[in-house]
Order: structure tokens, then sequence, then C-alpha cells
């Protein structure tokens, strides 16, 4: 789990069945365990009316345990930016009463909520937990560039080059920590590079 | 007679200056001779003439330099003004109140003519002379909140007051010391104020909350905030830091009071009319040690307070790489003898 933090640092917790008329769960990796473990707290008849997506770790396992759990539609993405758009059109047409589960990594649970908020989900109303890497996205605030599974700090803008410090302070309508100049004032600093987001 | 604009820079050859009448009206943050986080909020009423609270929105002798560097900051960056959707609304509340309070502060400089929706605003300093329809967002060149704060000194952050917290919705920020707009758009106040250390711990945040949500309609509250800033510059984003950031190695004792300025934050609270959000205009203001040591009562008292800064405090503020050559420098001027009670200089 992530160590305490500052505030605006997202916090995960476990899932648990909410009250809802459709469940959408949206879930990467290991993130599919998260799920499986909520289901054996599930009434019966549960997933009748859920909608699993899974995107599959680089290890492409889990994936049957969740088509086990027979929900009405189960959807396999190889990325989640191929997701989007699949995503952004449920989330569009969803009607109240939809409760959305999200699990797995960072990036995956901070993009995902990202295409809920925009489609006006109350960020408190969804349900997180995290399972897997702790590698960040990061959107540098200088070049603006997002780099994908930052692992170290600092870590190098993959857009502009920088060196940048990760910070906590996240965004989640960017979905991202904030990287800042970590040798703006001496750019000879040159700290040394630990492998701290695994 | 009306306010002489100086022509002055805030970026490359660093033109900006205090007048005399001015450097005796900075609004020197420190009421005695230690600082500590409080919440030093207190209602925003108008103050002695001559001073910086002579009117609730401050026009100065840099206005009109202030409004150029503006323009180039957008020109670079257009990501420093961002209004969510939902913001529109407050922007015209925040529109009527800056041209009401400039045009009653300072007639000889703004007019503001209404008949119904049709108002027309007259900004000479700016050679601005607009008629638009209060309300229709296409009778204006920008949206109401980049219009009148392309005209108006200061960043502004307009927050919407819902679930019992505030959120920054709508903002012009590009004289700000070291936050991102561009970042925190769309956070609670607790969120956007997550990176300052010691005050959470403190309950600052927690009870600024309480009083900035019970904020009424005309009773504007107010706060200073401070930080140095090497050079008079007004940009010190963090998305330009590895720019400005060098500028932080260059302090030398010969230089320090040509280079060392404090940087004054007069934050006030107004709460909107017709969106009941808050406006959060943040005036900023910049004094070069030379200047400010004019006042052998802030010499002294700047001194104590830099030199017993706590260390998270001053790394916060960025004050880390300099502080000891600062500090040498403002001894010279402390005889140690004790100073008067409140900001103002003897």
């Amino acid at each position: 789990m992530a160590a305490k933090s500052i505030i605006s640092r997202p916090v995960y917790g476990t899932l648990s069945p909410q009250p809802g008329k459709h469940h959408l769960f949206v879930a990467d990796a290991e993130g599919a365990l998260a799920v499986a473990e909520m289901a054996e707290r599930t009434p019966p008849g549960f997933f009748d009316g859920a909608e699993i997506v899974f995107i599959p770790g680089p290890d492409g396992k889990h994936a049957a345990a969740l088509e086990a759990l027979k929900p009405a539609q189960f959807h396999q993405a190889p990325s989640f930016a191929s997701l989007q758009p699949r995503l952004r059109q449920t989330l569009a047409n969803a009607h109240m009463g939809l409760r959305l589960y999200l699990s797995g990594t960072e990036g995956l649970i901070g993009q995902a909520m990202q295409a809920a908020l925009e489609a006006g989900i109350d960020h408190t109303s969804i349900q997180t937990e995290h399972r897997g890497s702790l590698a960040r996205r990061m959107q540098c605030v200088h070049c603006k560039g997002i780099t994908e599974n930052v692992t170290t700090q600092p870590a190098t803008c993959a857009h502009c080059g920088l060196l940048l410090l990760v910070r906590d302070h996240y965004s989640r309508r960017i979905a991202a920590f904030q990287g800042v100049c970590i040798n703006a004032e001496d750019r000879s600093e040159i700290p040394p590079t630990e492998e701290i987001f695994r | 007679m009306g306010i002489t604009f100086r022509k002055e820079t805030f970026r490359d050859d660093f033109t900006f200056r205090n007048s005399p009448e001015h450097i005796r009206r900075f609004p020197f943050p420190f009421h005695e001779d230690a600082y500590m986080y409080a919440v030093n909020i207190e209602p925003h009423v108008v103050g002695p003439k001559g001073s910086v609270l002579e009117n609730l929105i401050d026009v100065d002798e840099h206005y009109v330099a202030e409004m150029q560097d503006r323009a180039l900051v957008l020109a670079e960056d257009p990501l420093r003004c961002q209004s969510l959707p939902h913001m529109t609304l407050a922007g015209w509340d925040l529109l009527e109140l800056l041209m009401e309070q400039q045009a009653l502060g300072y007639p000889e400089h703004f007019t503001l003519t209404r008949d119904g929706d049709r108002w027309r605003w007259i900004n000479r300093p700016l050679g601005i002379d607009d008629t638009f329809t209060f309300g229709d967002t296409s009778t204006l060149p920008y949206g109401p909140m980049e219009y009148i704060t392309r005209q108006s000194q200061g960043d502004f952050c307009i927050l919407d007051q819902r679930d019992g917290n505030l959120w920054m919705d709508a903002g012009m920020v590009t004289t700000q010391a070291d936050w991102s707009l561009d970042f925190d758009i769309g956070m609670n106040f607790f969120e956007w104020h997550a990176p300052v250390p010691l005050a959470h711990e403190k309950g600052i945040f927690t009870r600024a909350l309480k009083f900035l949500t019970n904020i009424q309609q005309g009773k504007p509250a107010r706060r200073l905030n401070w930080t140095m800033t090497i050079n008079p510059r007004l940009d010190t984003s963090p998305e330009n830091y590895h720019k400005w950031g060098p500028d932080r190695t260059t302090v030398t004792p010969q230089n320090v009071g040509d280079k060392v300025h404090l940087r004054v934050e007069l934050q006030s609270f107004w709460r909107l009319p017709r969106s009941n959000g808050i406006v959060f205009p943040i005036r900023c203001y910049l004094i070069k040690m030379d200047e400010l040591v004019t006042q052998p009562k802030w010499a002294r008292r700047l001194h104590r307070v830099i030199r017993d800064l706590p260390d998270e405090l001053a790394n916060y503020k960025g004050l880390t790489r300099y502080r000891p050559t600062l500090v040498e420098w403002l001894s010279k001027l402390d005889d140690g003898s004790p100073t008067s009670p409140g900001f103002g200089p003897d």
C-alpha cells in the first residue's frame, strides 16, 4: 500500500458491493483479484446487471477468474487508450443507479476516474482498490506532457527531458502526479535516482 | 490628480522600482519580530489614506506595467487563465465587482456607466472604451473573467462553494508564488493547499475554510502572506521554474540590496452575489531590500524574522540557498534595539 502522504494524494479502499441498478467494473492486471474477492461477498445475481472491462497485465493472467463471475458483459482491452472510446460511451449513456468500481494500478484508477468525472460522476461515489504496481502517471508542470509508468525518483520527462521531482501532489482532473524540475536552480546538481514506485 | 504610472519591466532588464511614496505604503507583513502561520484573517475594510487599503481594490503606479507583463505571460501560456464551464456567471460577478471598485476608487482613471444591461467601461490608463451587454459573453472580446482580470492588478481565483467546501474552478494566475492553476484547477480547499507544510497539522485550513464559507456579501475579508523573490519577477510560476530558478544562485553580499525582494500578497475574499462563489484576489507587492531598509524598523524586524524562520518554512518559501547571505547583510542594519508594535514604519 502507498505510505501516508499529503491530502491531495488519492486514498484507495477495498471494493464493496453498493446498492445500485447497474455495476461497472474497470480493472487492470492484479485489480482482477480485488473484483474476484469482492464477488465472494456479493448477493446472488449481483453480476447479472454488471459489466466488467479488463486490461490484462503483461502476464495475461486473471481474465478467466473474471469471466467465471458471469457478468452481463465482459470485455478485454489491450490498453487503457484502446478502452477509452467504449468507456466514454458507457459513462455518457449511464443512468442514475450506475455504480462504478475501479481496481488495479494507480494509473488505471486515475484515468478511469478522470473519464467518470468528465461524465459528471462524483469522485466520492466511486469504489476504488489499489492492486499491483505503484508506478505513477506524472505530468511535467513545465511542458505539460504526461509520462506513464514512472518508477523512479527523480524521473526524466519523456517529452522535454527535464529531470523532475515526482511530487505527491495529485490532480484528479489530469489523473497525474505533478513533476517539477528538481535541479532548476542549478542544473549541474544531479541527485541520485532511486527506484521507489514499484 | 491621478496616479503617475511607471514605465518598467518585471523581466529581462528588471526596471521595476517603487517611488518613495510607494515604499512608505508597502504592506509590510510582520507585526512582530517573528513569523509563524496563523489564521490572520480580518475584515477587509477601508484603511488610512495613502495606504494600500485606502481602496478595497488597490490600483498603484505599477498598474500599466503589470498589465503589460500579464499580456506577455498569457501570450506565452494561455493555460494561466482557465474557467470551468459552470463558472461563467461568477466571471460576470467578478467583472461587476472590479469595474465598480476601480471606478469608485479611481474615477479619474476608470468610468463605468450602466443603462440596464448595457454597460460602458472606460479604462483610460490602458486606452479601453468598450460598450457591452452584461451577461452576454459574445459582446466582449474575452470571457468576463479574463476580460476584467487583464485590467486588474493581482491574481484572481474564483472558488465555487458546494458540499461544504470551496473548489478552485476558475482563475487568472500570472503572478503566482510557485503554484500552478493548470494543475490545481478543480481541486477543493484542502487539496490545493496539500503541499503547504505544517499548517494542516495546526488545523489552519479547517478553521480558514469554516471562516471563508461563511463570508457574506458586502463583508469581504483579507489576510497577508509573504515570500521572497530574486529580481522583481512577477511570473514565478512552477511552469517557468527552470527559467527563473537559477536567479536564486546569483545572490552575493554585493547585490543583496538590489536583487532580493520581499514579496507580499494581500489576499482578499469576497462573496459573489449571483453565483454565490467566492473570489480570492491575490495582490502581489514587491520591494527590493535597498528600498525596504530605508525604513529602519523594517530592516531590524526583517532581519530577526528571516534569521529565526523554521527551516521547513524557509525551504517551502525557497529561501534556503540565499538565506545566510541575506541574514548576514540584514544583520548589519540591526542594532538590536526594540521595534515598535504594529506593521507600519516609524
